[in-house]
């Protein structure tokens, strides 16, 4: 089954227009990459799929429903989105009780206390961070909780825009094993934005290329590997981000 | 583990205790500031004068004795007596309720109407900004004053016009402070992310949206009550605001003009009660402003 489906989508931001004529599909528990240089039309495609951008045509599916355009509140508790910038996703004046809680509330969703213990250890941020207010956490943890913002309401999708990008390298792969530990106990589905191909190799199974707002190509991970992209663009790409560190050396 | 260590443990445990520690660091920070601490102190005294105006005023305040007329300060009369021999010292403290009554009530009736108006304003962006900010635009286009005036003419004089006619003319430029406020975060992750949570905008508005312009909005309210204080005062002075005998430091004033070359401690004593408390608005909003904003107030 397919969990995200793209169908001729065209995303514009008024009369500019992002994205043109995106098709992919994700299926059911891949983790799936958009790569691309910035400005490519990656996080659009993010966007619109979790109503953020509402100004496209075409079609777009989640888990075998056709999205509208705006967000929805049923469609919050299958897709959920993490944000980049750990920093701007959490409101300064909540402490992570109250933000972990709120959609909880949202949803009347009960026995918010024992849900709020779990998802904090299923993200691995000790009890004692509960009441602490943002700017009393450090980038790594803040994602955590923007993580677990996202997982408590137990969505099967969850699309990720650039997770790591603003964090510190060593917080990077924490976050990332983070990432694909909760992948592998809860059975998700990623949606993953990033222009760290290294990322891309380490997460996920397939990727789509992107390049001025259009897919260019569409590779399996492994052609990381072995460098056996078909586009010109991919090829420039993956050239600029050093190619293949093995093969290298032994040129 | 004292309150202290409670009030300021890095993991609390209850969100009462996570909400009471940061009220203390803030109110730490407040009492650092000297300037801020006068103002208080000033508040407080105007407050404690309100509160009990019948015990600490010698005299009644509008008690009159002819016999006593238009005395200077001496020991029996601190500030000395206006034209129907009342002492002025009760009439001043006696006048801490009214003053402390129009600020109260200004603030609690414009300052939630501006919020609210700026937010919903700067939130949705769009017709709806236009239409509330066109509305807003017109109140601001309008001396406060005048407006103000022509607000208590139509409703007729007495103090409870008064304050309504200074809360509608006080309210546009907190709406002007909260829009531009909210418009900094509207298109921020926090409120993308409680949208994505399903949450409607009610919610995100009153949730998350007004937490945020509430910190500078108490600063502007509080720089703003010497203003409100003045206007009041102004009002009462053209005879459209307290009407006689209330002891308002307006309208004492103004009847003290008539002797101000003679007698001048009838319009001046007032007139310093006027100064002393919106001074201690003042310092206390500028204290306020380093604290709750820090962007702003030079951070020593």
């Amino acid at each position: 089954m397919t969990a995200i489906s793209l169908r001729n989508v065209d995303i514009s931001y008024g009369d500019t227009k992002i994205v043109h004529g995106a098709t992919f599909d994700v299926a059911e528990g891949e983790s799936f990459a958009l790569v691309g240089e910035s400005g490519s039309g990656k996080s659009t495609i993010l966007k619109a799929i979790a109503g953020l951008a509402p100004e496209w045509t075409g079609d777009i599916d989640v888990l075998g429903q056709s999205r509208g355009h705006g967000v929805d509140y049923r469609f919050a508790s299958r897709c959920q989105m993490v944000f980049q910038d750990p920093y701007g996703s959490l409101h300064p004046r909540k402490t992570v009780d109250s933000v972990l809680t709120e959609p909880l509330k949202i949803h009347g969703i009960g026995n918010r206390d024992t849900r709020v213990k779990d998802i904090l250890n299923a993200v691995g941020l000790d009890q004692r961070f509960r009441f602490r207010f943002p700017h009393q956490l450090s980038g790594g943890q803040r994602q955590r909780v923007a993580i677990a913002r996202a997982l408590i309401l137990e969505p099967r999708v969850m699309l990720l825009d650039e997770p790591t990008s603003a964090l510190d390298v060593s917080v990077q792969a924490e976050i990332l094993n983070l990432l694909k530990r909760l992948r592998a106990e809860q059975g998700l589905t990623y949606l993953m934005v990033t222009h760290n191909l290294p990322v891309v190799g380490f997460m996920c199974e397939r990727m789509a290329i992107m390049n001025k707002g259009r897919i260019v190509e569409i590779a399996p991970s492994t052609a990381l590997h072995d460098g056996s992209f078909g586009d010109p663009y991919s090829q420039s790409l993956y050239a600029a981000s050093g190619g293949n560190p093995d093969l290298k050396e032994i040129v | 583990m004292t309150t202290r260590q409670w009030l300021l443990a890095d993991s609390p445990s209850s969100k009462l205790q996570a909400n009471l520690g940061r009220g203390y660091r803030m109110m730490h920070a407040l009492l650092r500031n000297p300037l801020a601490v006068v103002g208080m102190v000033i508040l407080l005294v105007l407050i404690f004068a309100a509160a009990f105006a019948p015990w600490i005023a010698p005299y009644s305040p509008i008690g009159q004795n002819l016999g006593e007329r238009l005395l200077p300060p001496s020991f029996e009369h601190w500030m000395g007596t206006d034209e129907l021999g009342r002492d002025i010292f009760s009439r001043v403290v006696y006048g801490a309720r009214i003053t402390l009554m129009i600020v109260a009530l200004v603030a609690v009736i414009s300052a939630p109407m501006g919020l609210l108006i700026g937010a919903i304003a700067g939130y949705f962006g769009g017709w709806t900004d236009r239409i509330l900010m066109g509305v807003t635009d017109v109140f601001l286009s309008m001396p406060k004053l005048i407006l103000a005036l022509a607000f208590v003419a139509a409703l007729g004089p007495g103090i409870e016009n008064a304050i309504i006619a200074i809360a509608i003319t006080a309210w546009p430029a907190y709406a002007r402070i909260a829009r531009a406020e909210t418009m900094t975060f509207r298109n921020s992750e926090f409120i993308s992310a409680m949208r994505l949570l399903g949450a409607s905008h009610a919610r995100i508005i009153t949730g998350h949206v007004l937490p945020l312009c509430t910190s500078s909005m108490i600063v502007r309210v509080t720089l703003d009550m010497a203003g409100i204080i003045l206007t009041a005062a102004g009002l009462g002075f053209l005879g459209l605001g307290a009407q006689p005998p209330l002891p308002e430091w307006g309208a004492m004033i103004s009847r003290g003009r008539t002797f101000i070359l003679d007698q001048w401690w009838v319009a001046t004593m007032p007139g310093f009660a006027i100064i002393l408390v919106s001074l201690g608005f003042c310092f206390l909003g500028d204290g306020l402003r380093d604290v709750l904003d820090p962007k702003q107030g030079g951070k020593s």
